[in-house]
């Protein structure tokens, strides 16, 4: 089983984060980068899945040269090799060009599977998952709480706002995954040395037969026409309580119409 | 004008809120257009036309809705090609966005995911990383796909009689291939739904253990409000994790949330950061929650929780 999971660096949240004044892009100086929370929860799925049927667990990233770190966190996990796809031309990429990239890619190095955690803890979009389902032609399995695979068969439950759907699809497949779908595992010493020495495959977007006009700042479909801090919240009331707290905040929310 | 068309966001014809709220935002900016997927219309059609569909797409096969987003999002692709709206808007859920993601990529056209305001030109308002900063972004492609929050405008009455046109579809391969074997509604109770309630009340650690959720959902109740829980309650297993509030769960954005027994870490502000009023109960003086709130409690969420119930039940 060939199972592929895209992983993407991003600012750790637990830090300040910006946006660059001058091109309105994710400043990826100002905040330490970390993996996406989510795609750790994608990488134990495709180990899971990698322990019961077999195969070769791929990593792929989109970043510049820093994301490097997050593909060693996966090949410390147990991911057996990675693809880092880096060029300058990719900066500023929408997940519309994003989306075109990574499938090229995926084209290229071929896939059973694709696990990607549901989203991004930077964008948030929550669009990449279909958008490679949409541009591969292969089943879209997302938002994923349980994943099975039988042969060439997959079932799986996706989360939804009035409980879940149970899904049925054929491999090759486009799977997301939400928290909780599993446990990840921490890497090991044993791990985090063997991650040194696992092959890491750099390509630029000319290897990947990826069209720099489609993507970057000059391929995005949308644009950030400006930003600024959010504006501070007035000071609230905060009262210690002497026995009558559950009454006052009852006047509060009186003085608000909610009661 | 020119139409804009709205995906009416309903479970097996029960519209949800965001629907009008969606219908209120796309007759700001041109002629709202419901586009209705799947069984169920003729028992809302009303709802719609309360809020001002000038126009409803009636995509009634059942087949559309046996199938993971894709036959969704090539019906709105083959409307956009027959109709050139102006702009598409679907409800920033999961499976809002995985339809606007598909549909961006048929047409070709720019998504705007998880705005809270529509602007002129369809620039879209968005409160990003956490709520620490508000952006403004446009789409420069095709036809805007813009994915609008729930909870971010008021719905508006404006009663109309839509013209209704049917519509049919003939589904590509690809579009069937993840098929919906089973739909699983999962006891939800009386409360509204999480991320469309208008009052949120959430606990977290200081809840301190399963059992005690009963005086979140009591405060809840008497409230009518959705219950919420941070990620240290669903880690620990006291609460299911679909009710979780934050970074890596829902997003919240209710004209009332009351945190109770939650510190107020990054990884929850991210979720509830937007919502209108807030208000925390927490022992510890020093909790970044406080630098939120409208009004807060220091105090044991014990002694203040069950005396709010009670209260808020005596001025019923």
């Amino acid at each position: 089983m060939n199972i592929v999971v895209c992983v993407k660096q991003v600012p750790d949240t637990a830090t300040e984060r910006k946006l660059r004044s001058d091109d309105k892009t994710l400043d990826r100086e100002a905040a330490d980068g970390v993996i996406n929370e989510l795609d750790e929860y994608a990488v134990e799925e495709a180990l899971t899945i990698k322990e019961a049927h077999g195969g070769e667990v791929t990593v792929l990233t989109m970043g510049p040269e820093k994301a490097s770190e997050s593909i060693r966190k996966a090949l410390a996990m147990g991911a057996d090799k990675a693809v880092h796809v880096s060029d300058e031309a990719l900066h500023g990429s929408d997940a519309l060009s994003t989306s075109y990239a990574l499938a090229q890619v995926l084209k290229k190095v071929g896939f059973d599977i694709v696990i990607l955690g549901a989203e991004s803890t930077d964008a948030r979009t929550g669009l990449l998952a279909s958008m490679l389902s949409e541009r591969l032609g292969v089943p879209q399995v997302t938002l994923a709480n349980k994943v099975e695979i039988d042969g060439s068969s997959l079932t799986a439950q996706r989360l939804t706002d009035y409980g879940f759907d149970r899904v049925e699809a054929s491999l090759p497949a486009v799977v997301s995954v939400v928290e909780k779908i599993n446990e990840p595992r921490y890497p090991s010493f044993k791990g985090i040395m063997a991650a040194k020495k696992k092959p890491v495959e750099k390509l630029a977007v000319a290897d990947a037969e990826i069209d720099a006009a489609k993507v970057g700042l000059a391929g995005a479909s949308t644009e950030v026409v400006d930003f600024a801090d959010a504006p501070p919240r007035e000071k609230g009331q905060i009262v210690k309580d002497e026995g009558d707290g559950g009454v006052k905040v009852a006047e509060f929310l009186a003085s608000k119409k909610f009661i | 004008m020119a139409e804009i068309l709205v995906l009416v966001d309903h479970v097996d014809g029960e519209v949800k809120k965001v629907t009008f709220e969606l219908l209120t935002l796309a007759r700001r900016h041109g002629d709202a257009a419901a586009v209705w997927v799947g069984p169920g219309y003729e028992g809302a059609k009303d709802k719609l036309a309360e809020y001002g569909a000038a126009k409803v797409y009636v995509a009634a096969d059942e087949e559309l809705t046996s199938y993971v987003v894709a036959p969704k999002a090539e019906l709105l692709a083959q409307l956009v090609a027959e109709k050139s709206p102006a702009a598409v808007l679907v409800a920033a859920t999961g499976e809002g966005k995985e339809i606007a993601g598909r549909l961006a990529v048929k047409t070709e056209s720019g998504v705007l995911t998880d705005v809270v305001d529509v602007a002129d030109g369809f620039v879209g308002e968005h409160s990003i990383f956490g709520g620490a900063i508000v952006s403004h972004a446009k789409v420069t492609k095709g036809t805007p796909i813009i994915a609008v929050r729930p909870n971010s405008t008021a719905p508006e009455a404006a009663p109309s009689t839509p013209a209704e046109e049917q519509v049919s579809v003939t589904l590509s391969d690809a579009a069937k291939a993840a098929k919906v074997v089973e739909k699983v509604v999962q006891e939800k109770g009386e409360r509204p739904e999480l991320t469309e309630a208008a009052i949120v009340v959430s606990g977290g650690r200081g809840v301190g253990g399963a059992d005690n959720f009963k005086l979140i959902e009591e405060l809840a109740d008497s409230l009518g409000a959705a219950v919420g829980a941070s990620r240290a309650a669903t880690d620990a297993g006291w609460y299911p994790h679909t009710f979780q509030v934050g970074q890596t769960g829902k997003t919240v954005s209710p004209q009332l949330y009351i945190a109770v027994g939650i510190s107020g870490a990054i990884q929850h502000r991210a979720g509830m950061q937007t919502s209108k009023t807030i208000v925390a109960i927490n022992k510890d003086p020093d909790a970044p929650i406080f630098e939120l709130v409208d009004y807060g409690i220091v105090g044991d969420l014990f002694q203040v929780a069950p005396q709010l119930t009670e209260e808020i039940t005596k001025r019923k």
